[in-house]
């Protein structure tokens, strides 16, 4: 921790990691990992299970603080640590600079709410106070994530695996986001609905000129969705470079064997 | 401790008002800063009192740590003087206490009330006692105190127009009838305790002094005389509250909360007022509601309050 909050950047970055460490205990979450994301670029995050995906996504997303480095975030001018300011600020910016959608969906949508209030969720926290302007802009989201008007005021208990998911993108992206933290979005789900996730996941990042930053142990997925790789092994970062290069010309002996294992179909 | 059994004549006696003095020193701190900071659940060492957690224990502490001989104690349950919560509180304090009750609302010094606020205009220099089960408005959203906190601390309030938003989109309207959260002084989002919202209005800008104790919760909260108080809603769903088709069918009036009454089996209902004592007070002063000449109505109107 440098203690300051800001810095000046005059790079354009969005988003910097710098030798991010996260510890439980003496086991290793992920240990030292640092990249620079750009406006627009989508960044896979790929590995093995237990090879610090997880915990790595969500010390950037705020949600747990690392043991050691700093995630900052443009904010303006400005590149803001965002362990660094209050939690009350960290907080704010959760609720609109960027959103988290979940591997399990309970982890991110109010079981118990409606769809529509789901949605309607982030648009109060930013201080939206006209029912008819909510209901509309939840509307419109839902029908962007293929989800029927009709089903709106159903709660998404009742809803399926990859009708979930989309909510949970619907309900991320209808307050504005310029950057979207996945991790598995497609975990669960099976192969056609997948396939029409990552449709919509595809169009609205290039609609939108979304940030991402993917978590998936889905080489597949990877290379549909990202622009760039990192490769993750025992929390640490084995290998980075462009999707393309690093699934074609794999060069550390962890990526040859995980783009070998992929069964062809 | 000798382990003497005090003789009949040297009956143990309680200490004034039952709580003792650091107790209600205590409550007295605790009501201070509640006071200080309106809306904001002050957390206090909420005591055993001789009657089960859930009737009304926060109310009475707050009472217990405010009444003086020189005080004048009206208790009401559901807007009644007469039911059992109500009869009984009134006692404890007539007991433990010395006070004078009343059933006058504006005699009273003091009025513990649950779940209504009464429909003669209160002021300055009375204190209503609201006794609360859940201090908590946001509890019903989000399960744990440590977030709760947070969003009290920093005023991140979106999640309640989301209750109120799920209302809309299910029912047309909103459908939350009591515990109608309010914003008290532009800050903190405060549980008006389960009064119902036709209540709401009376709270904001009253010139008595309102205190809201939860025993089981071991919260204290209080409205300041002349605080601002309003009722969350939307910008084109503005608050409301209930309305009735027909007045009261005792007294006539079409101003107060009525409660509705089944009088027979064969789907016969009357509305009174729920405030009993607001009732009488008209019917003596010779208004007369509709079922108040015919000899059923004459039954109801002996019996009104005991009833419920």
């Amino acid at each position: 921790m440098t203690g300051v909050a800001t810095m000046p950047a005059d790079t354009g970055s969005l988003l910097e990691a710098r030798l991010v460490s996260r510890r439980y205990g003496h086991h290793i979450g992920c240990e030292d990992v640092s990249f620079t994301l750009w406006p627009g670029e989508v960044l896979g995050i790929v590995g093995e299970s237990g090879s610090g995906k997880s915990t790595l996504l969500r010390c950037l997303a705020g949600l747990d603080r690392p043991t050691a480095g700093t995630v900052a975030f443009r904010t303006g001018d400005c590149m803001t640590d965002i362990f660094a300011i209050p939690e009350q600020e960290r907080r704010a910016l959760m609720r609109t600079a960027w959103g988290i959608v979940h591997q399990n969906p309970r982890d991110g949508l109010r079981m118990s709410v409606s769809a529509g209030g789901n949605v309607a969720e982030r648009l109060v926290d930013g201080g939206e106070r006209h029912y008819g302007r909510i209901r509309a802009a939840a509307s419109e989201w839902l029908t962007r994530v293929e989800i029927d008007r009709a089903r709106m005021d159903e709660p998404p208990s009742r809803f399926s695996g990859g009708m979930q998911q989309r909510l949970q993108i619907a309900r991320v992206l209808v307050s504005g986001p310029r950057l979207v933290f996945m991790d598995e979005p497609t975990g669960g789900l099976d192969v056609s609905v997948q396939a029409r996730l990552l449709d919509l996941l595809r169009a609205l990042v290039r609609d939108l000129g979304l940030a991402a930053v993917i978590v998936t142990h889905d080489l597949a997925v990877a290379r549909l969705l990202t622009d760039r790789l990192i490769v993750m092994k025992s929390g640490r970062v084995v290998e980075t470079g462009l999707t393309d290069q690093v699934l074609d010309d794999p060069q550390h002996a962890y990526t040859q064997l995980l783009t070998s294992a992929v069964l062809a179909a | 401790m000798t382990g003497q059994i005090p003789s009949g004549d040297a009956m143990p006696t309680v200490n004034y008002a039952y709580l003792d003095e650091q107790t209600k020193r205590m409550i007295r701190r605790a009501l201070l800063k509640a006071v200080a900071v309106p809306g904001y659940q002050v957390p206090f060492g909420s005591r055993e009192m001789p009657l089960a957690r859930g009737w009304g224990t926060g109310g009475i502490q707050v009472t217990a740590s405010i009444i003086g001989p020189d005080d004048k104690l009206k208790v009401i349950d559901q807007g009644s003087d007469d039911t059992t919560n109500a009869v009984s509180i009134r006692r404890f304090f007539a007991r433990v206490a010395n006070v004078e009750t009343t059933e006058a609302t504006g005699e009273a010094t003091i009025i513990q009330t649950r779940h209504r606020v009464p429909e003669h205009p209160l002021t300055a220099g009375q204190i209503l006692v609201y006794q609360v089960p859940q201090p908590e408005p946001l509890r019903k959203l989000e399960p744990s105190e440590l977030e709760t906190r947070k969003m009290h601390a920093w005023a991140e309030y979106g999640l309640m127009h989301v209750r109120l938003y799920e209302d809309i989109a299910r029912f047309g309207h909103v459908a939350t009838t009591y515990s109608y959260p309010v914003l008290v002084n532009g800050r903190h989002v405060m549980s008006p305790s389960p009064i119902p919202k036709f209540d709401n209005p009376k709270m904001g800008q009253s010139p008595a002094l309102q205190l809201f104790g939860a025993g089981r919760e071991k919260r204290i909260y209080a409205i300041p005389p002349w605080t601002e108080v309003k009722s969350l809603d939307f910008e084109d769903r503005p608050f409301e509250v209930q309305r009735w088709d027909e007045p009261c069918a005792l007294c006539g009036a079409a101003d107060s909360y009525l409660d509705e009454v089944i009088i027979d089996d064969a789907g016969g209902h009357m509305f009174v007022c729920s405030d009993s004592h607001y009732c009488e007070e008209r019917r003596k002063a010779g208004h007369a509601g509709a079922m108040l000449a015919t000899s059923t109505g004459g039954k109801l109107a002996a019996s009104n309050g005991g009833d419920r």
